[in-house]
């Protein structure tokens, strides 16, 4: 039952883009239409589902401070954290870089659909955003921290299929001239993470 | 997509062709197609520490070629980071010295970095920039560190070094790259202080912490300033979507001033 909440939670409540507005950037670029948006998005819950446990392991066995304990009594005192962000990013490049190669190998009309988004998503707030939530959260396993992976990135993959479906529809409607394209996005945006604050109220 | 982005884009991939031959040897001509301000390494010397064409670097981005209004690049953490002044002055500074920085060292390197691993090179870079941020508000900037949280953390993925870096430092000499590093940060910033001041100012009456519309009280009649007419603050304003719905706001303002930015096949 915990993890249905926190499966929940991070879709709802704690929404990538509407309560932290990470992954702004291509989000804001990539949904003009829902197709694109279905692939970057899918893209997007594949790689938070690994790095996060990635990141997850890295933190508890090497980064925190005391992790190299199982090493040996002497290490204890270690304290490593200062380099998570440059290892974090580090496993997120490199795994996206492996995703795509393992990808190419064995589903090549996946690779075709998700195509250019996948190098795009090294640099995507909202994948370096999950480590460091994660890090922030104190997981005790490495489920809770793949649940809240998966969780985040399908609450990431609902928001941009959400806006683009909205933008799609908007180009029959009369919008004024300077507040086209990427001002009405913007407040679009704003009012969709509105109404996402009613799951606030929600405590599970 | 905007505008503006595809000239970036298009101008990054054509400077990496360039790049792979050796980008010293650009010619002007092919400069003046890129629609960029170019130099070769001979007409630099040549050329004044604060030339005109070295000043547009710094002040293009402020206004018609603003990172988060115009190329869309760094909205991720301008955001989140507004609901005060202070967080986001800091915020700023950051973000400045990142890009300064991370453009300086870049385009010194640029001629040796082999493209295909560019990306994780320019991270690496950044990424250890970031961490020196923030160890260092952390021991000078408790309070702002804890308020800022993940998000000095995220500058690292900010579109906007990224974007940079790419489209600029990646085939320009250091000194031009640094000045459009500073350039490009300010004009982050700016959006990110006018975004902060009007949140603050209207969510909670304050700036910089400082009461500056008269205190409000329990009892309407303790209030003084603006409070004792009847004033009310706008709770909402605090909520994190109306950062959207102010920078939605900005861009129209914008637009319709300078009406050559509106997106017409939108």
């Amino acid at each position: 039952m915990d993890y249905l909440n926190l499966f929940v939670k991070s879709i709802f409540i704690e929404n990538m883009i509407f309560a932290y507005f990470l992954g702004m950037c291509s989000y804001l670029a990539v949904s003009k239409n829902v197709k694109t948006a279905v692939g970057l998005g899918a893209a997007v819950i594949f790689v938070l589902g690994i790095t996060v446990p990635i990141n997850y392991l890295l933190d508890n066995y090497l980064l925190q401070p005391g992790a190299l304990a199982w090493l040996g009594p002497e290490y204890a005192e270690i304290n490593l954290s200062f380099l998570s962000l440059i290892i974090f990013i580090a496993v997120i490049a490199a795994m996206v870089q492996l995703v795509e190669m393992v990808i190419e190998k064995f589903s090549p009309a996946l690779y075709d659909a998700l195509g250019i988004f996948l190098p795009l998503i090294a640099v995507n707030c909202a994948i370096l955003g999950g480590s460091l939530f994660m890090q922030q959260k104190e997981f005790y396993n490495i489920s809770e921290a793949t649940v809240y992976g998966l969780g985040s990135g399908v609450g990431w993959f609902l928001a941009i299929l959400g806006i683009a479906a909205i933008r799609e529809k908007m180009a029959y409607s009369n919008v004024p001239k300077p507040l086209k394209g990427l001002g009405i996005t913007f407040i679009i945006c704003g009012l969709m993470a509105i109404g996402f604050m009613s799951f606030m109220g929600i405590s599970l | 997509m905007i505008k503006e982005n595809k000239n970036i884009k298009s101008n990054s991939d054509k400077m990496e062709e360039v790049n792979t031959n050796t980008s010293a040897k650009m010619t002007k001509e092919e400069a003046e197609q890129n629609g960029m301000i170019l130099f070769v390494s001979k007409s630099e010397e040549k050329e004044g520490l604060f030339s005109a064409a070295n000043r547009r670097l710094l002040t293009d981005p402020l206004n018609g070629d603003n990172p988060i209004t115009v190329q869309i690049l760094g909205i991720c953490s301008a955001l989140a980071v507004t609901v005060q002044l202070e967080p986001a002055i800091v915020m700023s500074l950051a973000v400045i010295f990142v890009m300064a920085m991370s453009s300086f060292s870049i385009s010194l390197m640029r001629n040796i970095i082999p493209s295909r691993i560019r990306i994780i090179v320019q991270l690496v870079v950044i990424a250890a920039l970031v961490a020196l941020i923030d160890e260092f508000l952390e021991a000078f900037a408790y309070d702002v560190s804890k308020q800022l949280s993940i998000f000095v953390g995220l500058i690292i993925t900010n579109c906007i070094v990224m974007g940079r870096l790419e489209a600029f430092a990646m085939s320009k000499p250091p000194y031009k790259s640094l000045l459009d590093g500073i350039g490009n940060g300010a004009g982050y910033g700016l959006i990110l202080v006018i975004v902060a001041f009007i949140r603050e100012l209207f969510g909670s009456g304050k700036l910089m912490g400082y009461e500056i519309l008269g205190k409000q009280a329990v009892d309407p009649a303790d209030s003084t300033g603006l409070y004792a007419l009847g004033y009310v603050d706008n709770g909402m304003m605090l909520l994190a979507p109306m950062a959207l719905i102010v920078i939605g706001i900005l861009i129209w303002l914008q637009r319709t001033k300078y009406t050559d930015l509106i997106e017409e096949d939108a």
